[in-house]
């Protein structure tokens, strides 16, 4: 059969695993509502946990198919589609295509035309990933057996527990905000060689600064005005005032 | 209850190891079939260099992923993410923010239920946007790579955990202080740590916070 990255056969072999993947989505949806209501949860938080959760998904979710469109440029829909919707992230899936490229004398600008070069490429981006999605059947139920004990054993410390790992995920983020801070401090010459101006640096600085005041004064004027509502959609307002926000620092720090 | 509880949880866990294996079955066949249908082979020396160049550090980013990740996730949840990917800078923030709405605790049956129902949304609202947006691609391509979205889309991180952040940190000031130095510290200081190296550093936070909970635990400062 005559190859190229965008063939329909492709699509329809994708099409057919995304469609699985929603298949997982829609059963354990259908199987916690029904012991949601098995156990008498009240009605009205489980509805907001799903508008809440559609609602923060819809940025984020424009940023993922915005990684598609780029990685279509070398292979084209189908295979950034799969990649992203199974596994992916767009960071891990750019290094493993561009290494892959790379081996093979190519670049992501320019369309792969070969079949062998594509299936190379599919093949590294698929072992990749594999370890994670084999892992996950092996051990959830033995690290889910592990926390369960903990509890057991002291409630205190599993709630303390929790907060820290939380804590350890989100202070990474927060410390990867201030990556480039020294950028401040470097010479002219650098700053012209490397194409960024001395305050860039402080755009994710600011945006981080952005949302989070968003997210208090939200807070703050759900508790003032009793209105629930404001809570539950604050951390997609904050996000989006957030990510608007980097438009003008950019124009003023960039 | 008590019984209830554990067959609920291990229907779940029976369930996803059965959607489990059978995806990782699919997932790989997808390069096999595409062999297959085009009648090709691998090119055998790219696809061992391009496996020397991402395989060894993403593997040991997935156990490591596997262990810090599931316990966050819930049983349902990591059964789900593992699978839809974006963990860290999706999925996870939405289970958390619900969990924090609902007010219920992720060790709890509620807190398992609220995680899946999150995350379960998430991914088939994801799938969907990404499904509508390759049907429009022609007219949604130049929209999304205007310079001005990709000036906002650029600073989703930070926008997301600013969010996020103040509302963990406020209720945790003491625990959250030495993980927030240590990151900071560390990202400033080492150049090589960039945006590329954040899903590295979040098991380094998670540990260290663990370790510091630990001996703050202990002396009763929290």
């Amino acid at each position: 059969m005559d190859f190229n990255v965008n063939h329909p056969i492709i699509f329809v072999i994708v099409a057919l695993i995304v469609l699985v993947v929603l298949g997982q989505s829609v059963y354990f949806l259908y199987k916690a509502l029904k012991r949601a209501k098995a156990i008498g949860m009240n009605k009205s938080v489980v509805k907001k946990t799903i508008t809440s959760s559609a609602t923060f998904t819809i940025a984020p979710a424009i940023s993922i198919l915005v990684g598609v469109i780029s990685l279509s440029a070398a292979l084209g829909i189908p295979l950034p589609w799969l990649r992203l919707s199974v596994v992916g992230s767009l960071s891990y899936e750019t290094v493993a295509a561009g290494t892959t490229l790379k081996a093979l004398g190519l670049t992501t600008g320019n369309q792969v035309t070969s079949a062998s070069a594509f299936v190379t490429v599919a093949f590294v981006m698929t072992i990749g990933i594999m370890l994670g999605l084999i892992l996950i059947p092996l051990l959830t139920k033995k690290i889910q057996n592990g926390m369960i004990k903990l509890e057991n054993r002291d409630k205190r410390w599993m709630e303390i527990f929790n907060n820290a790992m939380f804590l350890g995920m989100i202070s990474a983020f927060l410390g990867f905000v201030f990556c480039d801070v020294t950028n401040l401090f470097r010479s002219n010459e650098w700053l012209v060689a490397n194409g960024v101006t001395r305050t860039s640096c402080l755009i994710p600085v600011c945006v981080m600064f952005t949302s989070a005041i968003v997210m208090v004064i939200l807070g703050l004027l759900s508790k003032k005005t009793k209105q629930r509502w404001i809570t539950d959609y604050a951390l997609p307002i904050s996000l989006i005032l957030g990510m608007a926000s980097a438009i003008p620092f950019t124009m003023w720090l960039g | 209850m008590e019984k209830k509880n554990l067959s609920y949880l291990d229907s779940v866990h029976r369930d996803g190891k059965i959607w489990g294996f059978t995806l990782f079955a699919l997932i790989l066949l997808f390069p096999i079939v595409l062999c297959v249908v085009f009648g090709t082979f691998p090119d055998w020396k790219a696809l061992g260099l391009g496996l020397l160049g991402v395989a060894p550090m993403y593997w040991a980013v997935a156990i490591v992923e596997v262990i810090t990740y599931v316990p966050m996730l819930g049983a349902g949840g990591a059964y789900l993410s593992f699978v839809t990917g974006n963990i860290s800078n999706l999925k996870l923030p939405c289970a958390l923010n619900a969990m924090e709405i609902a007010n219920v605790k992720p060790t709890s049956e509620e807190g398992e239920i609220i995680s899946t129902i999150s995350i379960a949304v998430s991914s088939i609202v994801t799938t969907v946007i990404i499904i509508i947006g390759i049907c429009l691609i022609v007219p949604l391509s130049p929209i999304l790579n205007s310079p001005v979205l990709a000036t906002a889309f650029e600073q989703l991180l930070p926008a997301l955990f600013g969010g996020l952040g103040i509302v963990f940190v406020s209720k945790n000031v003491k625990l959250a202080i030495p993980p927030i130095i240590l990151m900071l510290v560390l990202f400033i200081a080492v150049p090589a740590l960039d945006a590329g190296m954040v899903g590295i550093m979040v098991p380094v936070g998670v540990i260290f916070t663990l370790i510091v909970a630990r001996i703050m635990y202990k002396k009763g400062i929290i």
